[in-house]
């Protein structure tokens, strides 16, 4: 089982968001980044169904800053085989990243392409079903639980109220919602044998974004409003206001 | 540029026509007004759709484009392209609507990647500057807002689930057939599975009841459950990051920046202290309810009302208190 997985560096979860002088961007100084934690599951689908074939590989790909070889080497760390990282500047749109990877992914030999469901910085939520476009794969996204044999697969999505189930041969494109696995974390050996992994980067000149920032805003602050008592008996007066604004 | 018309993706299921179809139409006509131009909407349905799709017309449809075959009572994403590459043949569009729904999710991006255009997803705010869309969007799951515009048209746009409300307007939608093949197509959908109750999905209830670490175990959801149960068939459970995390509830229910964003009328925050990411997931709900035993949990700093003290006894009696104002109502 040949699998690439590509993986994002965003801002830690708990990260403050400041908006940067050009009114346009996040200020990332003092920001905390870490691999997008989607991402950290479809990683951890593709090492267990590479232990559970017993021969293949895991390729992970990044399209983003030099930084972004920080989580690369933790992807290395946690069992990936290589890492390749598509260097480039700026905030480029979902098109312009799909476009990217699938140059880079289609000249390789893959059984199954794994992305994370979102990144948890510009919230897309696109690139891995525009990618499957780009390279016809089948795909599904949002997946929580995925069954492959003899180069069938059968995979649930998750849909409001259920799971979609949806049946396609290999190759194909999945992206992988929480839930899936519990992805494990780096061993003291893994990490010392990521520094003999190879790591190549390569510089890419993206096409332009057909999505174009104008302004990025801090949200509306909300007022803090009333604490309408203690306890049980502060109840009647909550229910009271709830009905005043027609809620209840 | 030139000036087109305004394209809806009308989600189905089983048959029917979801809510978020009537969202996408509205948040259609919305933009349709700002740019001065017409909406259609496209559907897939097995026979018999069209029946339903008519009464897009009544929130803004001035045609429907319908493809009928009993191979599209599942979600069919090959054959909605093809739908909708038909219709991108035939007349000039300026931008297409999706919901930010399962379907709308998996399908916005293929039919972006199809056109080579551009998309933005999660829209909560649309308008146009000289003919050309411009799109609010949430980012850091909120923690940022961005205003964003089109290098090309037509423009991709999703919109978030609860945001455009359906409403309804006077006029009549023109049904038109379209023939649609369901093959080829790379992928099956077999069909969904759902639990012992279909259960009304966070992102979509008006009315979300979140539990938090204060709930103390799995074992003691039955409390939320009952006040779910009395504030009726528009809520549904939620859950914040941490009990999810400690397998007391699925991923599925989890609000925040690592779960899902939601914009419910009302939201209640029940044993959650507010984290920084459970609060991005939750900050445009239009009313926040904290209940909470700490009155320096930052939860109060956003909550629009709140109550201090043991959520074991609060609850309940909110509960009870709901249905009584009910039954006297």
């Amino acid at each position: 089982m040949k699998s690439i997985v590509c993986i994002k560096r965003v801002p830690d979860s708990e990260a403050r968001i400041r908006i940067a002088g050009d009114g346009r961007s996040i200020d990332p100084s003092g920001v905390k980044h870490v691999m997008n934690p989607y991402d950290e599951v479809a990683l951890e689908e593709a090492l267990r169904l590479k232990e559970a074939a017993g021969e293949g590989s895991v390729t992970v790909v990044s399209v983003g800053p030099e930084a972004s070889k920080e989580i690369l080497r933790t992807a290395l760390a946690m069992g990936a085989d290589e890492a390749v990282l598509l260097q480039c500047a700026g905030s480029p749109d979902g098109l312009a990243i799909a476009r990217a990877l699938a140059a880079e992914i289609g000249g390789r030999e893959r059984d199954l392409v794994l992305f994370g469901k979102q990144a948890i910085d510009d919230d897309n939520m696109q690139v891995p079903a525009m990618v499957a476009e780009l390279l016809h794969l089948p795909c599904a996204t949002v997946v929580v639980e995925l069954e492959i044999a003899d180069g069938h697969v059968v995979a649930r999505r998750e849909v409001e109220g259920g799971h979609e189930v949806i049946e396609f041969d290999l190759p194909a494109v999945v992206s992988a919602q929480k839930g899936l696995n519990e992805p494990r974390y780096p061993s003291l050996r893994g990490i010392m044998a990521a520094k003999k992994k190879p790591l190549e980067v390569k510089e890419v000149e993206l096409r332009e974004s057909k999505v174009e920032i104008l302004s990025l805003e801090e949200p509306p602050a909300r007022e803090s409003g009333d604490v309408v008592g203690e306890g049980a008996e502060a109840v009647p007066e909550l229910v009271r206001r709830l009905r005043e604004r027609a809620l209840l | 540029m030139p000036q087109g018309r305004v394209l809806a993706f009308a989600e189905s299921r089983d048959g029917a026509l979801r809510p978020v179809a009537r969202e996408a139409v509205t948040a259609g006509r919305e933009l349709a007004e700002a740019l001065g131009s017409p909406v259609d909407a496209f559907l897939l349905g097995p026979p018999g759709i069209a029946r339903e799709a008519a009464a897009l017309g009544a929130y803004g449809a001035d045609r429907i484009f319908v493809a009928e075959n009993d191979a599209f009572v599942n979600y069919a994403p090959d054959a909605s392209l093809r739908l909708c590459a038909e219709i991108l043949g035939r007349e000039t569009y300026s931008a297409i609507i999706f919901p930010a729904s399962a379907q709308g999710k998996d399908l916005a991006p293929r039919a972006a990647a199809m056109l080579d255009r551009g998309l933005a997803t999660e829209v909560t705010g649309l308008g146009a500057e000289d003919g050309v869309p411009v799109a609010v969007r949430p980012v850091y799951a909120g923690k940022a807002i961005a205003r964003v515009t089109f290098t090309d048209l037509p423009a991709l746009i999703s919109v978030r689930p609860n945001v455009f409300r359906a409403e309804k307007r006077p006029g009549e939608g023109l049904v038109e057939s379209v023939e649609v093949a369901p093959e080829p197509s790379s992928q099956r959908v077999k069909g969904i599975e759902t639990g012992e109750r279909e259960t009304l999905d966070v992102s979509e209830a008006t009315v979300v009841v979140s539990g938090g670490r204060g709930m103390k175990g799995p074992e003691n959801w039955a409390v939320l459950e009952d006040l779910v149960d009395a504030l009726g068939e528009h809520a549904t459970l939620g859950a914040s990051r941490a009990v999810v995390d400690a397998g007391w509830r699925p991923h599925g229910e989890q609000v925040g920046q690592t779960g899902k964003v939601v914009s419910p009328t009302l939201y209640f925050a029940i044993g959650i202290s507010g984290a920084i990411q459970h609060l991005a997931g939750m900050r445009t709900a239009k009313t926040i309810v904290a209940i909470n035993k700490d009155p320096d949990a930052p939860i109060f700093q956003i909550a629009d009302l709140g109550i201090v003290g043991d959520l074991f006894e609060v609850v309940p009696a909110l509960a009870a208190e709901i249905r009584r104002v009910h039954a006297e109502s």
